[in-house]
């Protein structure tokens, strides 16, 4: 291997030790537990979302809904535990049926009414955006809110499903790791392990690398990549369910950098270890490292409105390391 | 007709690295006449046009129009000089969201005499004069993406016609028309022959090139290597120029088959083509033959479960055998390689491993999990087998000749064993070693299965096969047992047309 092919396959991880090494001289407490488990908390929901968006770059699609699924969820979440007064298994399974509906829907758009994918999904985003506000007038939910015929909500979120935010496991220091994090890591693994490892994963890339071979190899094209958005559009919807546990509410306002975060985490897999392909690995990298550079920076006191800036640099860079330095750039 | 060519090629040659596509062609063309030329795949056509058409700059030779030096550096200064081409994809050529009178006047828009603003007005005027020159009836104010296939190449034609070009070339114009949709296009031509253009006319189509051939000039592995201008034009004699016999220097032992694998009957895979059956046996090595567009690929791909018969019946090992899709051909044991590996075979972001093990993961993994060690043995086993040249099974597919790429692909397909091996076109960009490689694999191999192949070049059906069968019109016309074959009769079936005496 030349320098060259070094610098693709190890410079992003060397750029990530690097900026870990940086802000572990700068900021001071950056190197701790709490520090370390604040920025995967901080990462759970857009590595969630953005595990998901990968399956459909996999396929050589896009996934724009992911976001509005996720504030959906947490709205479907809030309404059935509030309104309803359901308790918290109702309001998972909701929010898991939304997240497969809307992934279908995506995926028929695309398959059979041949709307192209960017389009298909900006247009269920926009949809969703304004059917979440539909049935409270517009209205966050939280107990006791009035309700547009007058009459108030008296359900409450169910403590089960509040610990699925709040909760925290005891990993050699109490109250160490919260629920969330566990959910990303088993979901990266999944994931992972699903395409990488499993036949139906190795179909996929093979449906985004080139479909009308995978087609005259035996595959199902229009399975798998329906599949594919029903996948990303189920894990929207636990980042969804992780977020609404979070804030115990259904916050109309929340969730709004959730799509550009995980899209951002997904290509910026693409150049880790040289893969320039989506990958889960990959991805839950990008996610982290857009969290350690986030919580340096705040911890460095940088303000807030620099933060989108700066993530524009990485993944604009990122982008650069996949398909210029690499030489083999294909979606 | 005039003798006097009105525009002269001599000697043109063009590389791309250091394969040759052009070595040295000589062409002329003459006022008022049809000059069709023909070749196979790959034979340098359309690089000689893309040449004449000022696409490519040329190495070497010269070419002339009427008694000037011509060498165009863009496609604008060809047209302006004089010579136009209308190219294959017919919707290259018109502008799908504009209406019939801006396409019309498509080449005005731009360029330093046309004005600022774009007035409708003066358009429509001059899109009518171009129109009412060429005698084309079509409303003008319609969107071209409202207009049959037809009407948008008549479009494009008469846009071409407008600057009266000295020289007008065609490329493969009725590959996508219907029957009825070609007579128009065949009826402006003579027309245009009328107005003393010279016209290059390129097609495959032996129905085109009897209704409207003034001479034929074949090409051949980037050379001319047939000129007839003699009527009765000799079509056989073209067709044997084009697709050639050279001498073999292994010919094959024609073996029979006792037991029949696939028996298919009163099979129609095109609106009005004739049905036709067909029978397959064990360990036979089967070649169907034809020009480029007969419906060798349909067949195959009818064959595969891509696309559904019109009519007819299949059977595989005396079972009805009714494919809806790829993955129920392989399930059946009927494997394909398709043509055009880049398009339809090659999975590029794979290694040759995985592009081994592509469509037989089901049997590769266990509760869907790959068995990963199976499919590195499957696939060192196979570039073995076919003598693959590579440094490890991990290799990335852009790194192989296209030789060994090739063989990768039929290395896939042979990973398991079939009932019926297809091969469309498997020598395309293959070279001679390699093809030889892989024809004497496929007939080492081919007891226990039938194997057809498709091909259009006659030399790769009579090394290869045990029994050549002809298509023409997309259907069966001709079969022949490779031993002692009546040459003459076979290139009349390809030519389509009665056998009659070469002139």
């Amino acid at each position: 291997m030349t320098l060259r092919d070094h610098a693709i396959r190890y410079g992003f991880i060397v750029l990530l030790f690097g900026l870990i090494a940086y802000f572990a001289i700068a900021a001071d407490g950056f190197v701790s537990p709490q520090s370390a488990v604040f920025i995967f908390q901080s990462v759970a929901i857009t590595g969630v979302l953005a595990l998901g968006v990968t399956a459909t770059l996999v396929v050589g699609g896009f996934d724009l809904s992911i976001g509005s699924v996720a504030t959906s969820a947490m709205m479907a979440a809030a309404y059935v535990m509030v309104v309803l007064e359901q308790n918290a298994v109702v309001a998972v399974v909701a929010c898991l049926f939304i997240g497969a509906a809307v992934g279908l829907i995506n995926g028929w758009l695309i398959v059979y009414m041949r709307v192209p994918d960017l389009l298909a999904t900006l247009g269920m985003m926009f949809l969703l955006v304004g059917l979440q506000r539909i049935p409270t007038e517009g209205r966050s939910i939280a107990t006791g809110m009035t309700m547009p015929d007058g009459s108030v909500a008296n359900g409450k979120f169910s403590d089960a499903f509040l610990a699925l935010g709040r909760h925290r496991f005891d990993f050699f220091i109490p109250n160490l790791i919260p629920v969330s994090v566990v959910v990303l890591l088993v979901l990266a693994a999944l994931i992972w392990f699903f395409l990488e490892y499993t036949r139906f994963g190795r179909m996929m890339y093979a449906v985004g690398s080139n479909e009308r071979a995978a087609e005259l190899a035996g595959a199902p094209v229009k399975a798998y990549k329906i599949w594919a958005y029903i996948i990303s559009g189920v894990f929207a919807s636990i980042g969804g369910i992780l977020l609404a546990a979070r804030l115990g509410r259904g916050d109309i306002a929340s969730g709004n950098n959730l799509l550009l975060d995980a899209v951002a985490a997904a290509l910026i897999g693409y150049a880790v270890l040289g893969a320039a392909k989506p990958n889960a690995f990959g991805t839950a990298v990008g996610a982290l490292f857009v969290g350690i550079l986030l919580q340096g920076l705040t911890m460095m006191n940088a303000p807030y409105y620099t933060q989108d800036f700066v993530k524009g640099v990485v993944l604009v860079v990122a982008l650069v390391f996949t398909f210029a330095l690499s030489g083999r750039g294909r979606r | 007709m005039g003798n006097d060519a009105v525009f002269r090629v001599d000697g043109l040659r063009k590389s791309f690295g250091h394969i040759e596509v052009l070595g040295g062609v000589s062409l002329e063309l003459h006022a008022g006449e049809v000059t069709v030329l023909m070749g196979a795949n790959g034979a340098g056509k359309s690089t000689l046009v893309k040449i004449i058409s000022g696409v490519y700059d040329h190495a070497g030779g010269t070419m002339n129009l009427a008694g000037h030096d011509f060498a165009p550096s863009t496609p604008a200064e060809a047209i302006r000089a004089g010579v136009v081409t209308v190219h294959q994809n017919i919707n290259d050529g018109v502008v799908a969201d504009l209406d019939v009178a801006t396409n019309l006047t498509l080449d005005r828009l731009s360029g330093s005499s046309a004005p600022f603003l774009f007035n409708p007005g003066r358009v429509r005027r001059e899109a009518k004069a171009v129109a009412d020159r060429m005698g084309l009836v079509i409303d003008l104010k319609a969107r071209i993406s409202d207009l049959s296939l037809a009407d948008r190449q008549m479009v494009a034609i008469a846009r071409a016609m407008a600057h009266q070009p000295k020289v007008l070339i065609l490329d493969e114009p009725t590959s996508s028309l219907s029957s009825a949709e070609a007579d128009r296009l065949f009826a402006l031509l003579d027309r245009l022959r009328e107005h003393q253009v010279a016209i290059l006319y390129i097609s495959h189509r032996m129905s085109d090139i009897r209704r409207l051939a003034d001479r034929i000039v074949s090409m051949r592995d980037g050379v001319i290597s047939g000129a007839f201008d003699k009527k009765p034009l000799d079509y056989e004699g073209a067709i044997n120029a084009m697709l050639g016999r050279k001498i073999h220097l292994d010919r094959i032992v024609a073996r029979n088959s006792a037991k029949a694998i696939l028996k298919v009957d009163g099979l129609r895979i095109a609106e009005g083509a004739r049905p036709f059956s067909l029978t397959l046996g064990d360990g036979e090595v089967v070649a169907v033959t034809g020009l480029v567009g007969v419906g060798k690929t349909a067949l195959a791909e009818t064959l595969f479960g891509v696309r559904k018969p019109l009519a007819g019946t299949m059977m595989l090992n005396g079972k009805p055998y009714t494919p809806g899709s790829t993955g129920e051909a392989i399930a059946a044991g009927v494997f394909l390689v398709a043509k055009d590996r880049g398009e339809n075979g090659i999975v590029g972001g794979f290694n040759i491993q995985e592009n081994i093990s592509l469509p037989f993961h089901r049997r590769m993994s266990h509760f869907g999990v790959l068995k990963r060690r199976l499919e590195r043995a499957t696939a060192r086993r196979q570039i073995e087998e076919l003598g693959i040249v590579c440094r490890s099974e991990k290799d990335e597919m852009p790194t192989l000749s296209g030789g060994n790429q090739q063989k990768v692909m039929v290395a896939r397909w042979m990973a398991q064993d079939a009932k019926l091996f297809i091969l469309d076109e498997p020598f395309q960009g293959v070279d001679i070693s390699a093809r030889r490689d892989i024809a004497a694999k496929l007939r080492a191999s081919a007891n226990g299965r039938a194997t057809l192949l498709f091909v259009t070049e006659l030399d790769e059906a009579l090394e290869t096969a045990d029994r050549i069968l002809v298509m023409s019109e997309q259907t069966i016309v001709g079969e022949h047992r490779n031993a002692d074959i009546d040459m003459d009769r076979l290139l009349a079936e390809v030519a389509g047309g009665p056998l009659h005496s070469a002139a």
